[in-house]
């Protein structure tokens, strides 16, 4: 660096430095990135293990430097629990996309919530299926077009949008839920304390820790990076809110 | 030194007892008629020994802890019976493409589709020809008792080590439920070291172990395929049969499991009435005793495979002994409980033949 030059900003130890695979606007990137800043907050990288979906995170091995397993589709939540049962004093983590932990994982996050597992579980919800091309997700808006609703999802025919935040708070096992976004700053650093208290309730002993991340899919919404930023804001804020939903932890205070 | 135990067990228990003198320290199952005293036995033993029990939410669900613990390096297992085991096709398969170590038992049950809780095997073509998709291969142990079902479950909890690969214990509804005095021979151990080089731990003071079954890049999926292939090969060394009454035998019926037990009372009453008959009784079903069976049929021997389907390990006999001749099948209907007179009069009629 030159003189008078000072460092504000780096890549998180944890991360690689290399190009990621994420198409222009995908918020994954960002995701992952504050999901590595908080590994390094609490000084994880030894002791985490990163069980890996399938989807267009499917490579987060690659750019997060940790021990890391790979699940079927769908159930990272359940070799998740394999995992820290065998090992309950490594830091367990996953990262999922809507179709694997809302379709077809359904039933293994509910149970995981639901048994309080020691683990916790960042949810990046596009509203779309990525990694195949475009088809409807279970959180999929109501009108909205995919490859699989090209009429725009009914709601008496295909059912309604999950709310995947809310019905994990309700779970007695779960000790955080909460939703954010990182469509601006200021919800970019409200997203950065929610995935911090995620991990805290894992490390605190406390139970299961959950972050539903709203992210834009510009590629598949057929917009560009910019639009699809805004329609993170204007279209699935208003139907999916933001915020905490369970806080084992505030309530302790 | 402490006596050896002798129990009037339940092959289930026999096989959940093995388990916990092998050293398993995870156990994740759904209940099912005929194998739920499995998990009600290990809900209640592991626990006492430090293990960790979960009744998970379903069959899919328990694979995939299993495959979650292996990945620890530690001694996983699950068991089901055939619905279930079709469940979890898609784990084993992931698990053998990341060659993970585990105990998956099969208690074999009437199929397809809901069956019934009758004994059967069914489950021969799903069991040792991988089961679910892709180019792999389980270890399959066929027990024919309940000291067996004991002593393969510790034998294939090693097994599974020795090849960082799922083993399968193929059981049937008549072993899981039927009393036996066994001895119980094995002192609990653990395994730390197991594993060591490949498992996760956190990776301080190495580089990043990622375990995956996926490879995208160019030749990769070959070499990996290639290396798998090899491994399977390698099994051979852990090949198991038996063989009784065989060396003067004209006619050796070939059995797995309970049926090879009742074949070899059948043989035995054959025996009284002067006929020279055998019993070949594959106990690893895969990797399959081929040559052993093709050095009965070299010296001129005849074979009748009895099974509690409608014909699927003859096609192994048949494969073993192709290049001497045929294998006759009797097929005891899935379903039927078979006792010894039932299989007189086939290998009787293959005598006279």
């Amino acid at each position: 660096m030159k003189e008078q030059e000072k460092q504000v900003f780096s890549l998180p130890s944890v991360m690689r430095d290399i190009p990621t695979h994420f198409c222009p606007g995908c918020h994954h990137g960002i995701i992952h990135r504050l999901v590595a800043e908080a590994i390094d907050y609490f000084d994880l990288e030894d002791i985490a293990i990163c069980v890996g979906s399938v989807g267009c995170s499917v490579f987060i091995y690659n750019y997060i430097d940790v021990d890391s397993v790979e699940a079927p589709h769908g159930r990272a939540p359940a070799v998740a629990t394999g995992v820290k049962r065998a090992n309950p004093e490594n830091f367990v983590f996953s990262y999922q996309g809507d179709g694997d932990l809302a379709a077809i994982g359904l039933s293994e996050i509910v149970y995981c919530a639901n048994r309080g597992e020691r683990v916790s579980i960042i949810f990046v919800n596009n509203t779309v299926y990525g990694m195949t091309g475009g088809q409807m997700a279970p959180t999929t808006l109501v009108g909205q077009k995919t490859t699989t609703s090209p009429y725009g999802r009914k709601g008496e025919r295909d059912g309604y949008p999950l709310k995947m935040a809310e019905m994990l708070a309700s779970l007695p096992g779960c000790a955080f839920s909460a939703r954010v976004a990182v469509n601006n700053i200021k919800n970019l650093m409200k997203a950065k304390k929610a995935i911090k208290r995620a991990f805290e309730v894992q490390l605190k002993d406390v139970g299961f820790g959950f972050v539903e991340f709203l992210s834009a899919c510009p590629t598949n919404w057929h917009q560009t990076p910019l639009e699809a930023n805004e329609r993170v804001e204007k279209e699935l804020i208003p139907y999916f809110p933001l915020g905490v939903f369970k806080d084992k932890l505030e309530r302790e205070k | 030194m402490e006596q050896k135990k002798r129990l009037f067990v339940k092959g289930n228990e026999a096989i959940a007892i093995g388990a916990i003198d092998a050293g398993c320290e995870c156990f994740f199952a759904y209940p099912i008629t005929p194998q739920s005293d499995i998990p009600e036995y290990l809900s209640r033993e592991l626990v006492k020994v430090g293990g960790e029990f979960i009744q998970a939410e379903s069959e899919i669900a328990s694979i995939n802890m299993v495959l979650g613990a292996a990945a620890c390096g530690k001694r996983a297992m699950t068991s089901s019976s055939s619905p279930g085991i079709s469940l979890k096709q898609e784990g084993i398969s992931y698990m053998a493409g990341s060659e993970l170590p585990a105990v998956i038992v099969n208690i074999t049950r009437g199929g397809p589709g809901l069956g019934g809780i009758q004994p059967s095997q069914g489950d021969y073509f799903q069991a040792t020809r991988g089961g679910g998709h892709g180019d792999y291969r389980t270890m399959v142990l066929a027990p024919s008792s309940c000291q067996e079902c004991y002593d393969l479950t510790i034998q294939a909890f090693d097994l599974a080590f020795k090849y960082r690969n799922p083993v399968l214990i193929l059981g049937d509804a008549i072993l899981g439920q039927m009393k036996e005095p066994i001895v119980r021979w094995k002192e609990r151990e653990d395994h730390p070291e197991e594993g060591a080089e490949w498992r996760l731990t956190g990776k301080k003071g190495r580089a990043q172990r990622i375990i995956k079954s996926l490879y995208l890049e160019d030749g990769a999926m070959e070499e990996h395929n290639l290396k798998l292939l090899k491994k399977y090969r390698s099994m051979e060394a852990d090949l198991k049969w038996e063989e009784f009454l065989v060396e003067d035998a004209e006619v050796v019926a070939v059995a797995f499991g309970s049926i090879g037990r009742i074949v070899k009372s059948s043989v035995r009453k054959l025996r009284e009435r002067g006929y020279k008959v055998g019993v070949f009784r594959p106990i690893t079903l895969f990797p399959f005793p081929y040559f052993a069976l093709e050095e009965l049929a070299k010296v001129g021997k005849r074979f009748i495979t009895i099974e509690n389907n409608t014909g699927q390990m003859v096609e192994d006999v048949r494969l073993a002994i192709r290049r001497y001749g045929d294998s006759e099948f009797f097929a005891n209907m899935p379903g039927k409980v078979s006792t010894p007179e039932d299989f007189i009069e086939p290998i009787e009629a293959m005598c006279k033949k």
